[in-house]
């Protein structure tokens, strides 16, 4: 610590360095417990050291649920999720640089959806799909309507919950990012006889890559995670978050810490590989920039 | 821009989409499920206020009975607020201490953002699994209860640490005082620094620079995320369910249970209540900043 500094900063340092270890403190121990023996308990003292539960949680899974399909079921969802939030929050990003009839309605529209009760969200869609399936089975030829069931599903009426919610992320961190950028670098691409779609492809997206790479982050953690607009909007087959929210009061051994290590761990992963990917993207645009010779734009 | 570039409206057409589908309609067919009657089998189309009335039925007359009380719903909306009120509070001096740090405190560029992502990480990993965490260090037997019991300052484990209102709001102080940073953080790094400099120069003290500069350039910071605070708070079910041991009634547990049964008109009234109270709310917060500009 350099001399100098007021009191407050001891104090607020303090604060922050107890607020880490009160974000992270809890996760450690449930990952230390995963890892007890076969003896152990749902607290401490831990109970030898083992990978028990885990192969426990491999060989069996959790009682009454089929855990690794709604595993597979979440990654699935929350990849198509993360392609789509990217995907539409560029386009509509691009979208908000030049004025369209309805940007403010659009603007205020994504916001509400950000701050509204997701349970509302979650009861709209709901309701939504029950009166799709009921209009359906009451009006469509008989012959399409014998074999139905319901419209309501993961890739229907869950993927659309998940979007109201990952969306409004995507789109604001695509403001911020073209609040930053400086338009001459298109402009000029644009006098050098780009088409539109050169230039997006050759400037700006090279330019903005680490943020999308932000945005794609954003869309796979919230997706993979989210369980109050999904309730209601799953249909059948629920994804992995629901699932564990049912067996918090249900499952009373540690296999539950090993499956909540396990899905931490994927969340981990995703971040640590979206960072590096951030680094290096950046990293290549030191280094190409490095290599231009410096000419007044 | 050519002609071979695509209109401005055509690159949001996608998302305007999404958001008609899944956000405006399914908004606007919960207003009018609220208006529909219902009985064991079926939810019928209909232009009833028996949804509303039944919510409150009985809340008056207790109201002013000899021996006044509240009724469920009246109840379950204090709650509610309740527990949205401490969430609200202690994420907020929480979260204005720590960017009041990262702003002000932090002063090279790499350890704000090293400090930042450690603040956000926890936020991109499973909210269930950050609620379960909480088991091993208040359940009964739990590290807490152990270690106090240990000093002999308690002879029974304490009961309230878990599934309980103390656990809830703890819970939510663990999950969003994040989403009371960012805003905060971000109002911060727009004040200039000149006139914190000028505020010291002319003699204000620590507190009065506080007070007087930092705090009324940072409110459309706070403002803005209490109101995601709030809004998320007031409309939980999952947090208050399983950190209140599903004990607790909220007014998005109420929904909750309504749709299980298949209750589905009184559920989209009590949505609709829950709405017309989170957006009053979120007028009174407004009326203190315009948050277009802010972004």
């Amino acid at each position: 610590m350099r001399a100098g500094r007021p009191r407050s900063f001891y104090w607020l340092a303090a604060l922050f360095a107890l607020f880490v270890l009160f974000l992270y403190g809890p996760m450690i121990t449930i990952v230390l417990l995963s890892f007890q023996g076969p003896d152990g308990g749902l607290t401490f003292p831990m109970n030898g050291v083992s990978s028990h539960w885990f192969s426990k949680l491999w060989n069996d899974g959790l009682p009454n649920v089929d855990i690794w399909s709604a595993f597979a079921r979440s990654a699935w969802l929350g990849l198509l999720v993360m392609v789509l939030t990217v995907m539409l929050s560029l386009l509509a990003g691009l979208a908000y640089r030049k004025h369209f009839f309805g940007s403010d309605l659009l603007f205020f529209v994504v916001i509400a959806s950000l701050i509204m009760p997701s349970i509302v969200v979650s009861l709209g869609i709901g309701l939504e799909f029950r009166i799709i399936d009921d209009a359906v089975k009451t009006y469509a030829p008989a012959g399409l309507a014998a074999g139905y069931d319901t419209a309501m599903g993961l890739f229907t009426s869950a993927l659309g919950a998940h979007l109201t919610w990952t969306l409004p992320f995507g789109l604001l961190i695509m403001f911020a990012i073209f609040n930053r950028f400086d338009p001459r670098h298109e402009e000029a691409a644009r006098d050098l006889g780009a088409s539109p779609w050169q230039a997006l492809r050759h400037v700006v997206l090279p330019i903005i890559g680490p943020s999308v790479v932000g945005i794609g982050l954003f869309g796979f953690t919230l997706s993979w995670d989210e369980i109050a607009r999904t309730s209601q909007a799953v249909g059948y087959l629920n994804t992995l978050p629901l699932e564990l929210q049912g067996q918090t009061t249900t499952v009373t051994t540690p296999v539950i810490y090993a499956l909540g290590t396990l899905t931490t761990g994927v969340s981990l992963l995703v971040i640590a590989a979206a960072l590096v990917a951030i680094l290096l993207l950046r990293r290549r645009q030191l280094r190409t920039a490095a290599g231009v010779p410096k000419r007044p734009l | 821009m050519t002609e071979k570039s695509l209109p401005a409206w055509a690159q949001a057409l996608p998302l305007a989409v999404v958001f008609v589908v899944f956000f405006i309609v399914p908004l606007l067919l919960t207003l009018m499920v609220s208006f529909w009657n219902y009985n064991e089998y079926e939810i019928l189309p209909d232009f009833t206020a028996r949804n509303y009335l039944e919510a409150f039925e009985g809340c008056a007359e207790r109201l002013v009975a000899a021996s006044p009380e509240l009724c469920t719903t009246l109840k379950t909306y204090l709650t509610t607020l309740r527990i949205a009120v401490f969430a609200w509070l202690i994420t907020l001096f929480l979260g204005f201490a720590i960017a009041y740090f990262l702003a002000f405190h932090v002063r090279s560029l790499t350890v704000q953002i090293l400090l930042f992502l450690v603040c956000t990480i926890p936020f991109w990993t499973s909210n269930v699994i950050r609620m379960i965490s909480w088991i091993p260090l208040l359940g009964r037997n739990g590290l807490l209860n152990q270690a106090l019991q240990q000093v002999h300052l308690i002879n029974q484990p304490l009961e309230w640490l878990l599934f309980s209102e103390f656990a809830v709001v703890l819970a939510f102080v663990h999950l969003y005082t994040l989403f009371m940073i960012v805003p905060i953080f971000n109002s911060m790094m727009r004040i200039d620094r000149a006139l914190l400099e000028a505020a010291r120069d002319c003699g204000a003290s620590g507190w009065q620079t506080l007070a007087n500069v930092v705090i009324p350039l940072s409110k459309p910071g706070i403002v803005i995320g209490s109101i995601f605070v709030l809004t998320i708070v007031m409309g939980d079910f999952v947090t208050i369910g399983v950190m209140g041991g599903q004990q607790i009634a909220s007014v998005g547990k109420m929904i909750n249970t309504q749709m299980g049964a298949l209750q589905f008109p009184p559920a989209a009234a009590h949505a609709v209540i829950l709405l017309a109270t989170v957006l009053l709310v979120i007028w009174g917060l407004t009326r203190l900043v315009d948050i277009r500009k802010e972004l």
